[in-house]
């Protein structure tokens, strides 16, 4: 694929809200992660929590205002990003520049909450917006708007792969023209159904996810929102992050556990070492899906392995952000970016014994690093895999 | 962008499949509303038919007919899955256990009530590894739906399916999102035309505030009811052997617009 220059990005995650509190803290190896005291949940388990995002969302938008769009929003105030899409907007008018946002479960809580309100005839309460807070499409559509933006715009909900293949949606519509630019990113937040959903399915850990530990026991749920905007490469500087391919595949296994053998991963990495014209050595770091369930990292690390062996560093970085599902796409597409930045492997503290059975290069300590090219892996339920590589102009 | 339409699938109210509903939209056959039927998709194992949930038997019964038709093989498609309202079943089902004590959600259930679990399915009974996407765009679904699977199937150059497919919610999230029937639709969109080709389709998007091009009075409330019904007109050219350009709104004030030649 043609390379794409992301030219402006910002998250809001447990780590703090912005580019440089998230550098910090990756930097520090600071873990968000703290026990669960979430709305009325009774779940023995680590969530990665935003903080500030009490302050309902009043004007024009009031009727989006739920948690998701709260995230999104703070995401969007970050970094000067509001002010970097009105100056594409300018350059390239608002119906040339698409949304193409990512969610698993957009405003649910509200309807949860609904559902605890609901009136002696069963109807859900007065201030409740379908359109605006429980489709999945709300953050696209309350992102579009927030932004000024008119052009393509739409809503990839493919579980845990879904903001990482948002970027492949905006690559294509762009190479054909249908847009100039687009903003790539989304939120996914806390919500009863997550976290009562992963418990049910006996993969949350009560304490802080280990990603490759031999002692993992599974995932600690987080929430984000993150948002890159995406231009012509032709506009690159000489320190700008490109994206240099996306690489997507399904599992064709099971609902809810990856091939047992990484396959559906390996063709995602694979199908993004393709799209970029690269080899597996031609990549420095991978930052990879890691959720610290003993199935997935187990089927990572074969696929890492089949493809990598043990020359290429690799860790998880969801010992600090939590697992922030389908917004662990752009949150991880942003660490990488952040990681070619500044130069440095972020660590994962969390991780105290390696588990003699995986065999890829894991690496707990971070180390700086002259990164030239990063790749991120997302894979979900559904067995939706989706593989990006980031790499600096230069 | 130029496409070429090789296969068509469809289920909805008194349409069973495309094969016997193209005659209706076609006024050549009565129109008789009755409710959709829906068939478990004979790509799944008897076991797996029996746990289905309805939007999994929707969304690959009209990919399997599409496929059928157009004589592919899935495994060998990309595939682009659209919907507004996801299993609404499933997630209501969820939503009144978290407002109970015991909070016991299905493990099944959870990873079933997923926006991408018609997709995740697919590639199930399809062994298909290729990629597969699940798209929501509110009312605009299968516009935006229609023109990824017509952008994805340009940049790699081989065919695409496209599924769209809504159903009514149960009655609490009913009454805020009306969804008014069944429907679902199946397309084989490929960038090169073939001895298989049903029909070209030229599409076009941008701004645009005109109307969205209505079906005849017999339909019109399918059509408008049903995010994934929008299809309709194009499905109704094809199935007249016509020719006319239909356009559907999508979200920021756009249009899509679909010059449709029957092949």
């Amino acid at each position: 694929m043609t390379p794409l220059l992301l030219s402006h990005f910002t998250l809001a995650s447990a780590l703090g809200a912005g580019r440089a509190q998230t550098a910090a803290a990756l930097r520090a190896g600071r873990s968000g992660l703290r026990p669960c005291e979430f709305e009325t949940a009774v779940v023995p388990t680590r969530i990665g929590m935003v903080e500030g995002l009490e302050a309902p969302i009043t004007g024009a938008l009031a009727n989006y205002d739920c948690r998701n769009n709260r995230l999104a929003l703070k995401a969007l105030e970050q970094d000067g990003f509001m002010a970097a899409v009105a100056d594409a907007r300018r350059r390239y008018g608002a119906h040339r520049i698409g949304v193409f946002a990512g969610t698993s479960t957009a405003g649910i809580l509200e309807t949860e909450q609904g559902f605890r309100h609901r009136d002696a005839g069963g109807a859900l309460p007065p201030g409740f917006h379908y359109r605006e807070t429980h489709s999945t499409y709300s953050v696209a559509d309350f992102v579009q708007h927030a932004l000024g933006l008119a052009g393509p715009a739409l809503v990839v909900s493919a579980a845990c792969a879904s903001t990482a293949k948002a970027f492949g949606n905006a690559a294509r519509m762009m190479a054909l023209g249908l847009c100039d630019a687009a903003v790539v990113g989304g939120a996914d937040s806390l919500c009863l159904t997550t976290l009562y959903g992963f418990h049910s399915l006996q993969l949350t850990d009560e304490g802080p996810c280990r990603p490759f530990d031999a002692a993992r026991r599974g995932i600690s749920i987080g929430e984000a929102g993150g948002f890159a905007l995406v231009e012509r490469a032709d506009r690159a500087p000489a320190d700008g992050i490109q994206l240099l391919g996306v690489g997507e595949s399904s599992d064709a296994h099971h609902m809810s556990s990856p091939h047992p053998e990484g396959l559906g991963a390996r063709m995602a990495m694979e199908k993004a070492l393709a799209a970029a014209g690269l080899a597996p050595d031609d990549i420095d770091y991978i930052n990879l899906h890691g959720t610290a369930t003993q199935v997935g990292d187990a089927a990572e690390d074969q696929a890492i392995w089949d493809l990598f062996g043990d020359r290429v560093g690799c860790n998880s970085t969801k010992g600090l952000t939590g697992h922030t599902l389908g917004a662990a796409g752009i949150v991880e597409a942003i660490i990488a970016a952040l990681s070619l930045q500044h130069g440095f492997i972020p660590p994962s503290p969390t991780t105290e014994t390696l588990d003699p059975a995986l065999r890829s290069r894991y690496l707990i300590q971070g180390e700086a690093w002259p990164l030239r090219r990063v790749m991120s892996n997302s894979f979900g339920f559904g067995g939706s895999n989706c593989s990006l590589i980031l790499g600096r102009a230069s | 962008m130029k496409l070429y339409i090789d296969g068509i699938g469809m289920t909805g109210p008194g349409l069973n499949d495309w094969a016997t509903g193209a005659p209706i939209l076609a006024g050549r056959t009565t129109y008789e509303p009755a409710p959709t039927q829906l068939v478990p998709s004979p790509l799944l194992a008897p076991a797996e038919r029996r746990r289905m949930t309805d939007t999994v038997k929707l969304g690959l019964a009209v990919g399997s007919e599409a496929v059928a038709h157009a004589g592919c093989r899935a495994e060998d498609l990309p595939s682009v899955f659209t919907s507004s309202g996801g299993d609404g079943v499933t997630i209501t089902s969820i939503l009144e256990i978290l407002v109970s004590d015991q909070r016991e959600v299905s493990p099944t259930r959870f990873h079933n009530s997923v926006h991408n679990a018609p997709s995740g399915y697919w590639s199930i009974a399809t062994r298909s590894r290729e990629s597969s996407t699940s798209i929501c765009a509110y009312d605009f679904s299968f516009s935006a739906g229609f023109l990824e699977a017509a952008s994805l199937a340009v940049s790699e150059g081989r065919p695409v399916l496209l599924v769209s497919y809504d159903m009514p919610y149960p009655a609490v999230l009913d009454a805020v999102r009306p969804i008014t029937s069944i429907f679902g639709v199946g397309l084989v969109l490929s960038p090169e035309r073939s001895p298989r080709s049903l029909a070209a389709v030229t599409v076009s998007f941008g701004p645009g505030d005109g109307p969205e091009t209505p079906m005849p009075a017999a339909f019109e409330p399918l059509r408008a009811g049903n995010p994934a019904a929008r299809s309709l007109p194009l499905l109704t050219t094809i199935a007249e052997g016509g020719a006319r350009t239909v356009a559907i709104r999508m979200m920021g004030g756009n249009l899509l617009t679909l010059a449709i030649e029957a092949l």
